[in-house]
């Protein structure tokens, strides 16, 4: 009898103990997501209404919209410069699976571009397309893409490019390089393009 | 026997407090009292006589998908009799009690959106929210690139909201609004617009250097979050739903994506990364500090919706191929509901609509039951990114 009492204890003490110590986890704050700041209008500007025409019939379009202090130039600056996509086409940087991470043997062709492109004494653009695999979700994809365009645009600005002339866009996994289902087409779309852009002559 | 007895007891009591070891278990208490979503709850059983032809495939359509399933009258628990020749008549009664739910005659529109409307009546007798008369809107695939698409749920009456031969995504309806924004790259880089779908009037939203992608129009209306990198990191920002007095709510070189409102407008959940594990957060919408939403169980979770009741986060799951999840709001066991991606709530906070990429077509979910209905698929494109009108 004494031992079951004993038992009844210990049972009721191991559950108290337990309580005590808390069922509900708290949410686990972030420490590398830092406070966001307050962004005034003057500094980020204003996406302008703009005449996109009926969305139905899709008329021709000026664009305009803000730069940020830090950020990228105002894409309408450059809407109707000639793209080339062949002059550092053999410079595409290539990347792992989920990843935005410049892997070190590509960076030799990032060099290759900076240089490339700090020679050149006329005016001039470069713009960086992103791009995944098909394995990602839409919305990812679109984000990874972009981060790919951001880790190559911030490689080119190490070196010494003016970060105000490299314009970024992620193209998801909506413009694959290479059809098929298996890791040598992923491999090849997993990708950063860069565009030489020239104003019209 | 006596000290045995409440030995067992303290046994009982202390596997109860074993069962509640998470945050998730405090939660399912909770929720069970309402609807129990984690298990696999039984459909209601209703009988359905008379109908016919469209009447008939409206309803059983819409209550499938609600969560009702179809016997004979002697099984039923609701018998659903009536006719639809012309205009539909319609009538509900409990087989039980003998109460009459529904009786009514409809007339105008058509007879599908009567059908609709009856179904509807049904489901609000039974004090829930209809979504017989809701809309979708929806990206679908033209050649390389793609349209901007809304329909009724059911995939009916589906109309083209872009023909701009471009590369469209994301849509996602202004509350309270006959208006949708989305992300178009018809001015080179993608940008964010509003389009008002009475007139086609649209206006930029968001037009920057880098991508600007993924809007969110808050519950109210009257904001939108969007993942922008015209800064030169992809990072949060919300805006008036114009993009006026934008407001930057992270800064950190990890891609955040795919952001969603709570539906009191309070906070903001989206995809992120912490130490390279991806994770979801959420951060006041105001601007403040962010906090992990644990979804214990699966990996990758992408793409988080909110439902409307403010109980659950519905989110797709990438492991080995991409699974429709849920977890409570506030963190905690995931449970995998089905195959697919890109979850989207119904006003009722129990339907889903998602997107099956093997078929290349819209799916809806009723979550407690697990029924699962395809959404004929518009025109021959791959038909993805669904956003239910809330």
């Amino acid at each position: 009898m004494k031992v079951t009492k004993l038992a009844n204890l210990l049972v009721i003490a191991l559950a108290l103990t337990m309580a005590a110590s808390g069922c509900k986890k708290k949410p686990t704050p972030l420490i590398n997501i830092p406070r966001g700041q307050t962004g005034g209008p003057a500094d980020v500007g204003q996406g302008n209404p703009v005449g996109l025409g009926n969305g139905a019939t899709g008329e021709g379009v000026t664009g305009t919209g803000g730069g940020g202090p830090v950020g990228q130039m105002n894409p309408a600056d450059v809407e109707h410069w000639t793209p080339n996509t062949e002059i550092f086409k053999s410079d595409t940087v290539y990347f792992a699976f989920d990843s935005a991470s410049v892997k070190t043997m590509e960076k030799a062709k990032v060099a290759a571009v900076a240089e490339a492109f700090k020679a050149n004494v006329s005016p001039a653009a470069i713009r960086i397309e992103g791009h995944c695999d098909e394995r990602g979700t839409e919305e990812y994809n679109r984000a990874l893409g972009e981060r790919r365009a951001l880790a190559l645009r911030e490689a080119l600005i190490d070196l010494g490019v003016d970060g105000a002339k490299v314009l970024t866009v992620s193209f998801g996994k909506d413009r694959p390089a290479a059809d098929g289902h298996d890791e040598s087409a992923w491999s090849k779309n997993r990708r950063g393009e860069f565009i030489l852009l020239t104003p019209p002559k | 026997m006596k000290s045995l007895k409440s030995f067992l007891a303290a046994l009982a009591a202390l596997a109860a407090l074993l069962v509640c070891g998470t945050a998730a278990a405090q939660n399912e208490i909770e929720v069970q009292s309402t609807i129990n979503i984690l298990g696999r709850t039984q459909p209601i059983w209703v009988s359905l006589s008379g109908f016919g032809g469209e009447a008939e495939q409206v309803l059983k359509f819409d209550l499938y998908v609600q969560g009702f399933n179809f016997t004979n009258a002697d099984n039923a628990q609701y018998l659903i009799t009536g006719s639809g020749d012309g205009n539909l008549q319609g009538r509900v009664t409990d087989r039980f009690s003998k109460n009459t739910l529904v009786s009514k005659a409809y007339s105008g529109a058509s007879l599908r959106r009567q059908a609709h409307a009856f179904a509807d009546d049904f489901v609000e007798a039974l004090n829930r929210k209809p979504i017989g008369r809701t809309k979708i809107a929806f990206k679908v695939q033209a050649g390389r690139n793609n349209e901007i698409y809304v329909a009724d749920f059911d995939g009916r009456n589906a109309q083209a909201v872009t023909r701009d031969d471009t590369l469209v995504a994301a849509p996602c309806w202004v509350p309270g609004r006959f208006a949708v924004e989305y992300v178009s790259y018809k001015l080179g880089s993608p940008g964010i617009f509003l389009q008002d779908l009475s007139t086609g009037a649209r206006k930029t939203v968001a037009y920057y250097g880098g991508s600007s992608i993924s809007p969110a129009v808050s519950p109210d209306g009257r904001k939108v979050a969007m993942i922008l990198s015209k800064d030169g990191w992809t990072d949060l920002y919300v805006g008036d739903v114009d993009g006026g007095n934008l407001k930057r709510l992270t800064k950190s070189p990890e891609d955040e994506s795919s952001p969603c409102w709570s539906p009191d407008g309070q906070w903001i959940c989206f995809a992120t990364k912490i130490k390279e594990r991806r994770v979801l957060c959420k951060i006041p919408a105001t601007g403040g500090t962010a906090q992990r939403i644990p979804t214990d169980g699966v990996r990758s979770p992408t793409e988080p919706d909110w439902s409307p009741d403010g109980k659950w986060i519905a989110f797709t799951a990438q492991m080995a191929d991409f699974q429709i999840c849920v977890v409570p709001a506030a963190g905690g066991d995931a449970t995998v509901l089905v195959a697919g991606e890109d979850p989207s709530w119904a006003p009722n906070s129990r339907t889903l609509v998602f997107n099956r990429r093997s078929v290349g077509r819209l799916s809806l979910l009723d979550v407690p039951t697990k029924q699962v209905k395809d959404v004929p698929r518009v025109s021959s494109g791959i038909n993805s990114q669904p956003s239910w009108a809330r």
